[in-house]
């Protein structure tokens, strides 16, 4: 990422990276399916559609976004054993308003994904943000770091949603894109199709990650 | 005899038709992450079946007494409040933070329990009683109560012993799928992995064929349901 890198030129006045480079960093560097590993199991669970896949996407953003600036205007008063419980009881507080939001307003969306919207508290994609950035930067940075999180989230689940949705439905966002004649790949969107997927595609990064470094010498 | 084709029906769904982990995929950081070596994996599976079912106790008795809409305690302290009203109280919009604060509180006092009474087995559980907190498994067991207790008429509601059956034999469930994987780890260890898979990605393409094996189970809850019937 060269943007990454001329942005690292100028650190932000509370030391830690800029704003924008916690944005860009958030997407691809430190994509947090593919990179850092975190959130896995929204990641698995629901990618079987693009449409439940994107949806949780938005609730992570927003319950990120929200959490980020609650933790760093109070992060002055933190204190060190008590953290964890602060940040994860934060969480668990936009975490109630996101699911009765989608209660009142995407019900079938909110039946569907059921159980997994509270489990966005425990995922750990939140609390690292809160103790990485959100603890020691200011409410622009923190914000900026939730929005690039989001985003590198997003597209991780939207890669997975792609391929298990139009391999296992043959359609994408519920829109059909293979022909009639597709034998359906049922596998794809029962959980062993998950693992595998995610499996698959963390090798290709892998791989591609690999040869571009060798190519670059 | 119906209580209790309830009760194994609920455990034998818990720990392999729908397996936590490789059906509802939740504790898969803790699956992948330390399922290298089979001790370690089995005292992980324990510590984390002993914090489920505590922390099914707990959520069970305060979702049935304080947080579902008519509990009895808050109803009581509801009439206290505003005597003759006609209202129902309902603080299940508090259900998330106060599960999460009993899972939290509970990790804390199982390990200052396991300090001062049982030094060798907090020796052996070490890091990963702090790290259980985090762990999805226990939180949804929490949300898989709630949803049989709150907000159900009465003659469904889930009493304790079915809760605990489905917290404990949902831990049982997380601790076979986490030292089987464990197991086939050790043994992949000595594979030649084509580089690019190495690590977490062959690690997810075998628990997704493990997934496919623990499909097998899929109907046998029915045909049991019928033969205990």
């Amino acid at each position: 990422m060269p943007d990454a890198r001329t942005a690292a030129a100028e650190t932000s006045s509370d030391g830690g990276p800029s704003a924008a480079e916690r944005f860009l960093n958030g997407i691809l560097p430190e994509n947090p399916t593919y990179r850092q590993m975190l959130g896995m199991c929204p990641t698995l669970a629901i990618t079987n559609g693009m449409r439940s896949a994107m949806t949780m996407a938005g609730a992570v953003l927003f319950v990120l976004v929200c959490a980020n600036v609650m933790v760093s205007l109070i992060r002055g008063l933190l204190k060190p054993h008590l953290r964890i419980l602060v940040f994860t009881l934060t969480i668990a507080a936009f975490v109630t308003i996101v699911d009765r939001l989608l209660a009142a307003y995407m019900y079938a969306m909110s039946k569907q994904l059921g159980p997994y919207v509270p489990l966005i508290i425990v995922n750990c994609i939140i609390i690292s943000r809160c103790e990485v950035c959100a603890a020691k930067q200011s409410v622009p940075t923190a914000i900026a770091d939730a929005v690039g999180q989001s985003l590198g989230f997003a597209l991780g689940l939207a890669s997975i949603a792609t391929v298990r949705e139009i391999l296992g439905a043959g359609t994408w966002f519920g829109l059909p894109v293979l022909p009639a004649a597709w034998p359906a790949w049922v596998i794809m969107v029962l959980p062993p199709g998950a693992f595998i997927t995610l499996g698959l595609l963390m090798g290709g990064v892998n791989w591609f990650l690999a040869r571009r470094q060798t190519a670059r010498g | 005899m119906e209580y209790l084709s309830s009760i194994i029906l609920i455990a034998i769904s818990a720990a392999l038709i729908n397996n936590f982990v490789l059906y509802y995929f939740v504790g898969i950081c803790p699956f992948l992450g330390v399922s290298r070596r089979v001790d370690m994996a089995f005292g992980m599976g324990c510590a984390v079946t002993f914090v489920i079912s505590i922390a099914a106790f707990l959520s069970w008795v305060l979702t049935a007494f304080v947080l579902r809409p008519g509990a009895p305690l808050a109803s009581w302290v509801w009439q206290r409040l505003s005597p003759g009203s006609e209202g129902v109280a309902d603080l299940s919009i508090l259900n998330y933070l106060v599960y999460i604060f009993v899972i939290a509180s509970s990790v804390q006092f199982v390990e200052m329990y396991l300090r001062k009474f049982y030094p060798p087995l907090y020796k052996s559980f070490g890091i990963y009683l702090p790290l259980i907190t985090t762990n999805c498994a226990i939180l949804f067991a929490c949300l898989e109560i709630m949803k049989h207790v709150s907000g159900v008429p009465a003659a469904e509601m889930w009493d304790l012993g079915r809760a605990l059956a489905l917290a404990f034999f949902g831990g049982v469930g997380f601790t076979l799928a986490i030292v089987l994987m464990a197991g086939m780890r050790e043994d992949l260890e000595l594979c030649d992995v084509p580089r690019a898979l190495r690590g977490p990605a062959i690690a997810l393409i075998v628990s997704g064929i493990l997934a496919m094996a623990f499909m097998g189970f899929t109907g046998v809850d029915r045909n049991l349901a019928a033969l205990l019937r």
